[in-house]
């Protein structure tokens, strides 16, 4: 229930107060003058929680537990970047099982976290509906196909972490606790299912109409030298940039807007795209054969241009994920020891992982006794924000012949296509919110 | 869930409750986990009307509400009107999560300089409106229910909810982790690996999964209550932190940060941490 403001000359306001299915909670005011599109501000307002500021001083054994609660939706993220910055400076040598058990861990997220965009938030929009629960009523089928992959992730999940949302197994130097061959083994069912229905899956979305302008973009996302990236990688974009981890602030700015209580991050002052889009373009030819087989059957071709084909890159990593995932647990013999000794010592680590919306880099600077000094934490959310304004003001030229509704609804379903994760944008600001929505004002 | 009226009274004549899902200063880690009812999640799209939960679903209706879940603490003075107004509209508020029930993780600010946070983490920090306290919503206006967790646990939250639908009166357990282990037979993690756990004090709902996967519980279940008969007991921190610091050797300092956590600003966690704070 928005509210909109037109004014009967050219010059129009156009407000989304509060979006919707998006995690989190933003704003986007457009205003219209003489025809031209003027402003564009998506306007977070979710409030700040200061993690970067309370990590000060708190032992770093707590952070795994601590940068969980930046973002519910994708908690292994947080402690995935956490821990391999920190093992940087313990010099920790990880052995490959528990490697491949943080990547198995993190195919759980990006399942979960994925499948829930495409079902319940995403692909509501493509087939006219509000949400997910009243897409069931007339596709019931469809959405319990959604919720059953779904909860295969969330099961891996809890299998791993102990439970799906702010798992409690991961500390630094591995796990605090490691599965029998046998509970891995019992989800491989629930997989092989859900790794048809990921396909089944894939060549549903490759049919949605996409109308959203083609752009220029800069997709950036990391890069390793096998693996389609998870945990591991350069930093690299399709122009030709190769940034290690630990010289990415020397790259990326961080810039606050008066509007936003997230900070825009952009790269030698330019915007840019990470997330799903960006490595699927970056990186397909990593791919497993199975999801370079089923991509290829849609007849889609490269480059995917288009914020809306988000659901799209978004249904090729869940497929890569389960199928990824399978492959990880029919090769698993459970690991000697859940985790490896870690000697602490003073230091600077940097480390980024993917999100399942985008890269994740934190970095952090530790004293001798493990007490840390400085923690800093760019989310994908901050880097994409320049990115969504910037396909915004493409966008609206040519929708602004309909209506104040019609327009906001359209401006809405892009932002949506990014996944933003709102709440992991703003660890850090707030805003007088105007015409709150219904229920709050 | 669109053939809602707007003359539904208030409390409602119809079986259908109206509800909404509202949020304040949180990660939507309590919100994800309704999300994460698949099994049960279209027939509870069936039983209730859901009328405002923007995490999933645009149709956003205006209040009274029957029954509304709030997640996430009060940070900012925008949200302290806004949840008075909330109050107004509905009939039953139940808070879902540590944010929501005890300030949460962010209530960690408390103990800190919110201007010298603003400072450490934006460029132009007088544009940014944040109290210098994050709050649980009871410091604010009446609550009803409190579902503690961090995040909420589904199956209690599907209990209580069963139990509002049929006209029970919902009850919480509030006993510790330490019976949740016993009852599944884990080895006690304080005890065999010397590893200091809140398990004693901590409030049960999660099916103590720390002791489980081999670790020490960190409290964010918040406190338990030391007696489910006579509710309201606060739990022995004094007699668990004395047992850290003489057999665990934890030094003052670490037994401040074990208490100041998830939970840290709510009594009794916030009493203990205090007490062992050398400033
Ligand atoms: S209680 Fe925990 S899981 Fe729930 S919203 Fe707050 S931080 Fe997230
Ligand atoms: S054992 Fe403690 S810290 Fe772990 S989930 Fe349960 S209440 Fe939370």
């Amino acid at each position: 229930m928005n509210d909109f403001l037109t004014n009967p000359d050219q010059s129009r306001t156009i407000k989304i107060d509060m979006m919707a299915r998006v995690e989190g909670e933003g704003a986007l005011h457009i205003t219209v003058q003489d025809g031209q599109v003027r402003d564009v501000e998506l306007r977070i307002f979710e409030p700040p929680r200061f993690f970067e500021a309370f990590l000060q001083g708190r032992h770093v054994t707590e952070v795994p537990d601590i940068v969980a609660r930046i973002c519910g939706i994708c908690p292994v993220a947080y402690q995935m970047s956490a821990v391999h910055a920190m093992e940087q400076i313990f010099a920790v040598e990880m052995p490959q099982s528990l490697r491949d058990l943080r990547r198995l861990l993190y195919c759980g997220e990006w399942i979960e976290s994925h499948v829930l965009h495409i079902y319940m938030l995403q692909g509501p929009d493509f087939l006219g509906f509000d949400s997910g629960l009243e897409m069931a009523r007339s596709h019931p089928d469809l959405v319990k196909r959604g919720l059953r992959m779904k909860k295969a992730g969330n099961d891996l999940l809890t299998l791993l972490g102990g439970r799906s949302v702010h798992p409690v197994s991961v500390k630094i130097g591995g796990f605090s606790q490691v599965p029998a061959r046998n509970a891995l083994h019992g989800l491989r069912d629930e997989f092989l299912w859900a790794r048809d229905a990921a396909a089944e899956t894939l060549r549903w979305v490759s049919g949605f109409e996409f109308q959203d302008p083609e752009q220029a973009y800069t997709f950036l996302a990391l890069r390793g030298p096998s693996e389609y990236p998870m945990n591991e990688g350069d930093v690299v974009t399709n122009r030709g940039h190769r940034i290690a981890a630990s010289e990415f602030e020397h790259h990326f700015h961080e810039e606050q807007v008066p509007y936003s209580n997230a900070l825009h991050c952009t790269l030698n002052g330019q915007s840019y795209l990470t997330g799903p889009l960006a490595r699927l373009a970056l990186n397909h030819d990593q791919l497993s054969l199975l999801a370079k087989e089923v991509l290829q059957s849609t007849g889609l071709v490269f480059p995917f241009n288009r914020a809306s084909m988000g659901i799209v890159a978004r249904s090729v990593e869940v497929l890569y994920a389960f199928d990824e995932a399978l492959r990880l647990i029919d090769q698993y013999e459970r690991p000697p020891a859940p985790d490896v000794p870690v000697t602490l010592r003073a230091g600077t680590g940097m480390a980024a992982t993917e999100a399942p919306r985008g890269l994740l880099y934190h970095r952090y600077e530790v004293k001798a006794d493990g007490t840390i000094r400085l923690a800093k934490i760019v989310p994908p959310t901050s880097q994409n924000q320049r990115r969504m304004e910037d396909d915004l003001r493409n966008l609206l030229p040519g929708i602004l012949h309909l209506t104040d509704q019609e327009t906001a609804m359209k401006c809405e379903a892009l932002i949506r296509s990014y996944d933003p994760c709102i709440s992991c944008a703003t660890h850090f600001l707030t805003l007088t919110k105007e015409n709150l929505p219904p229920a709050m004002s | 869930m669109n053939e809602t009226t707007a003359a539904t009274q208030h409390p409602p004549a119809r079986p259908r409750p109206r509800v909404a899902v509202v949020k304040f200063a949180s990660c939507d880690g309590c919100q994800l986990s309704i999300l994460n009812m698949e099994d049960d999640l279209l027939a509870l799209g069936e039983a209730l009307d859901i009328a405002y939960f923007p995490e999933a679903s645009s149709n956003m209706q205006p209040g009274p509400y029957d029954i509304t879940f709030v997640e996430g603490s009060i940070t900012c003075p925008e949200d302290l009107s806004r949840v008075l107004d909330l109050r107004q509209q509905t009939t039953t508020l139940i808070t879902i999560g540590a944010c929501a029930t005890s300030g949460g993780i962010q209530a960690l600010r408390n103990w800190g300089d919110v201007e010298a946070f603003k400072r450490t983490v934006y460029p132009s920090h007088e544009y940014i409106h944040s109290l210098s306290t994050s709050t649980p919503i009871s410091e604010h206006v009446k609550v009803d229910y409190e579902l503690w967790g961090c995040p909420i646990d589904k199956s209690q939250l599907l209990r209580v909810l069963t139990d509002l639908l049929r006209g029970i009166t919902p009850s919480i357990p509030a006993h510790s982790v330490c019976l949740d282990c016993k009852r599944q037979g884990h080895v006690c993690v304080l005890v065999a690996k010397g590893l200091s756990c809140l398990g004693p004090v901590t409030r049960t709902g999660c099916g103590a999964i720390c002791p489980a996967m081999g670790r020490e519980c960190y409290g964010c279940f918040g406190p338990a209550e030391q007696d489910s008969v006579i509710p309201g007991v606060p739990p022995n921190t004094g007699s668990l932190a004395k047992q850290f610091h003489e057999h665990l050797q934890l030094i003052p300092l670490e037994m401040v940060r074990r208490f100041r956590g998830i939970n840290g600003s709510v009594q009794p966690f916030r009493r203990e941490s205090d007490a062992w704070d050398p400033r």
